[in-house]
């Protein structure tokens, strides 16, 4: 019987199993950022024991960086002290880092990609959930807890037991104005923020295949926002096209040995899956969340549910939802105003969503009433985007362009979203005070937000585009 | 790790679904670099005002309640893969958490923490709510070793699955390190032959 994508690449890295336990599974690269290490280094010292492989992590800060003056100290001291001993450690077992201030520093999801770090075939892992941005190249790359963090560092492995397999399939055309974002958000929307529990999911179809690798890793990021653990993308020419003559890419000899090792990374017609779903792109349309967590989307023209059409086990959590948010059960969401968007993170603060963004606003105005945090996912992002001139057209519409970090995704540094404000948001959580204490953030593609952003109101973007 | 036996307690209930790790451990509390003290801040904004006053409707705040047992509702533990989330639920006092339903990451990391994820049925769940409803003082009996939960006094009580490995680990205190350190020879076997090491180096 033939294999998945998943099953390929699982076997490629078992190095052992545990009788009645889970496999020994070889980790390829491990990335790790200031907030989940400390604690994993500190173990190693009370173990007495050293990084087993220290070329095969990868270190940035991202989470506590300032988006502003980072060539200055970090002014929060709790958050200095994480930036400095993340630096300290690396010094020390010989990691190799990105600190801040290095051409390559950025969120570490963004970071791994683009510099040619994340390559088909791989396992990675994180202490991050969003780890799972990575499976748009055909790796299994998932987060895991700061327990395993160390266990990776003591040992390149990993304790696992294999999940189960689910495929999405997406065919046909995207409409209008709909984006990769749209198309997450619908899914989760569809089988709610715990549908992919248990699960590794394979996104597949030609509305999949059609897109570029930024969109597709938007995909991959949100998987962890149905409960899975990760989300897997067969690679293909435009993988191969993306990632050849990138900095840690495999070059000459290497490169076609491994090209030729990554066209045999697919599901084959007859492996199987626990789970197949099945959705057609021509029945998405842009996507907004209204509640608090990410299977609550519904479409920008759309209505908030009423109580009848919520099943009796969530309806506490949709009230306590929209007690939160302020809306009522029902009620169109269009129209309603906002005062804060933010468009970055790992979701999408990558180059095509800068482009995308500026390209909308250029010629138009910012709206009087929006705050906008426009936050580059990295320092080639960044760069990038000045050599295109997209900060000046930010500027001209009103907009600035701030330095990479998270940000207002999870508003550990100063970017915050002020109490019982809402908060368009192009990242990929809308729990409760993730912006903030008290902050109200609604989910949207960088495009509904560029939207967002000069009408100063919900609206539905093809509104633009007649 | 410290070793789980036996555990018959009071609960506190949390009858809250969808409960995300940003609620447990809201992510501005994630500045430290050692594991201990974030007890004082478990569940933060559902317990405190932002004055730091406790909330009186929350139930850490409710006299009536306490115990070394959680009761959630289902989806216990979404979100992100921050272990802050069980540091923080071991350090507030709690070894088990029950639900009907538990997020992979939270699972993972509260069984590596000593804390035991029981996951029961929807219906279960809802008999454990409606005895602490009738009686706040109720137990709840946990039996790791026979893989059971049981309503004390009461014939109700639910069997629960656990890793073979994981249950092992939780009963002799071991973590996975130890083990996975064991097995080097094979680790340095494995990476001989690894596809992606020979593209890369
Ligand atoms: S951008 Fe947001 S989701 Fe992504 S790694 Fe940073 S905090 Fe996590």
């Amino acid at each position: 019987m033939g294999k998945t994508l998943f099953e390929k690449v699982w076997d490629a890295h078992v190095v052992t199993e545990v009788k009645d336990g889970p496999s020994i599974l070889y980790i390829d690269k491990q990335l790790i950022h200031e907030v989940t290490s400390p604690q994993a280094f500190a173990g190693l010292g009370k173990r007495g024991i050293g990084v087993f492989r220290p070329e095969r992590t990868l270190a940035t800060p991202d989470h506590n960086v300032p988006t502003k003056g980072q060539a200055l100290p970090i002014k929060e001291e709790l958050s200095r002290k994480q930036v400095d001993t993340l630096t300290d450690n690396c010094n020390k077992y010989g990691v190799t880092l990105f600190g801040l201030g290095h051409p390559s520093q950025g969120v570490v999801h963004v970071v791994g990609p683009e510099t040619g770090t994340t390559l088909p075939g791989m396992t990675i892992v994180c202490g991050d959930s969003h780890t799972s941005t990575h499976g748009a190249f055909g790796s299994i790359a998932f987060g895991i807890g700061t327990s395993e963090v160390e266990q990776v560092l003591a040992t390149q492995c990993l304790m696992q037991s294999k999940p189960k397999t689910m495929k999405i399939e997406i065919n046909g055309t995207l409409g209008k104005g709909v984006t990769s974002k749209d198309i997450v958000l619908y899914v989760i929307s569809k089988i709610s923020a715990a549908g992919g529990t248990g699960y590794f999911l394979e996104f597949c179809g030609t509305a999949i295949t059609s897109l570029t690798m930024e969109a597709r890793m938007t995909i991959c990021n949100m998987s962890i926002e149905m409960g899975a653990r990760g989300g897997m993308i067969a690679p293909d020419e435009t993988t191969f096209n993306y990632i050849k003559g990138r900095e840690f890419a495999p070059k000459g000899d290497k490169w076609e040995a491994a090209v030729a090792y990554w066209k045999t990374l697919y599901s084959d017609a007859d492996a199987t899956f626990d789970r197949v779903l099945s959705y057609d792109a021509a029945d998405i349309e842009p996507m907004i969340t209204y509640g608090t967590n990410p299977g609550m989307g519904i479409k920008v023209s759309g209505s908030i549910p009423s109580i009848e059409q919520v099943e009796e086990s969530n309806k506490l959590t949709f009230n306590k939802a929209l007690e939160y948010m302020g809306f009522k059960e029902g009620e169109k969401i269009a129209g309603k105003q906002v005062n804060w968007v933010f468009l970055g993170s790992c979701t999408n603060g990558r180059i095509e969503d800068l482009r995308t963004f500026a390209n909308f606003v250029k010629g138009k105005k910012k709206a009087a009433n929006i705050n906008a945090l426009i936050v580059p996912g990295s320092k080639q992002v960044e760069r990038q985007a000045i050599a295109e001139g997209i900060d000046k057209v930010l500027a001209d519409a009103g907009f600035e362009l701030r330095e990479p970090g998270c940000s207002a995704c999870l508003a550990m540094n100063e970017d915050r979203v002020p109490k019982g404000e809402y908060c368009v948001s192009t990242s990929n959580r809308n729990f409760e005070g993730r912006q903030g204490p008290g902050a109200r953030t609604l989910l949207v593609s960088p495009l509904t937000a560029a939207a967002i952003a000069v009408s100063g109101k919900i609206v539905d973007v093809r509104e633009f585009m007649n | 790790m410290e070793k789980f036996t036996t555990i018959q307690s009071t609960i506190v209930p949390l009858p809250i679904e969808d409960v995300d790790t940003d609620q447990i451990i809201p992510a501005r509390f994630l500045k430290a670099t050692t594991k201990e003290g974030f007890g004082q801040n478990l569940f933060r904004d559902w317990r405190y005002n932002e004055d730091n006053t406790p909330k009186a409707d929350f139930v850490m705040n409710d006299p009536r309640y306490s115990g070394k047992v959680l009761v959630a509702g289902k989806n216990f533990g979404c979100g992100s893969s921050r272990e802050h989330a069980a540091w923080a639920i071991g350090d507030a006092g709690f070894r088990v958490v029950v639900s009907s339903f538990f997020a992979d990451i939270f699972r993972g990391n509260a069984l590596n923490n000593g804390i035991l994820p029981v996951q029961v049925s929807d219906a279960f769940l809802a008999e454990i709510f409606s005895a602490v409803n009738a009686n706040n003082k109720m137990e709840l009996i946990v039996d790791l070793q026979n893989q059971f939960i049981q309503i004390a006094g009461t014939e109700k009580k639910e069997s629960f699955a656990i890793n073979e490995y994981k249950k092992t680990c939780l009963i002799n205190g071991y973590d996975d390190i130890d083990y996975v350190l064991s097995q080097k020879d094979k680790i340095e076997a494995y990476e001989k032959s690894s596809k992606y090491l020979s593209f890369v180096s």
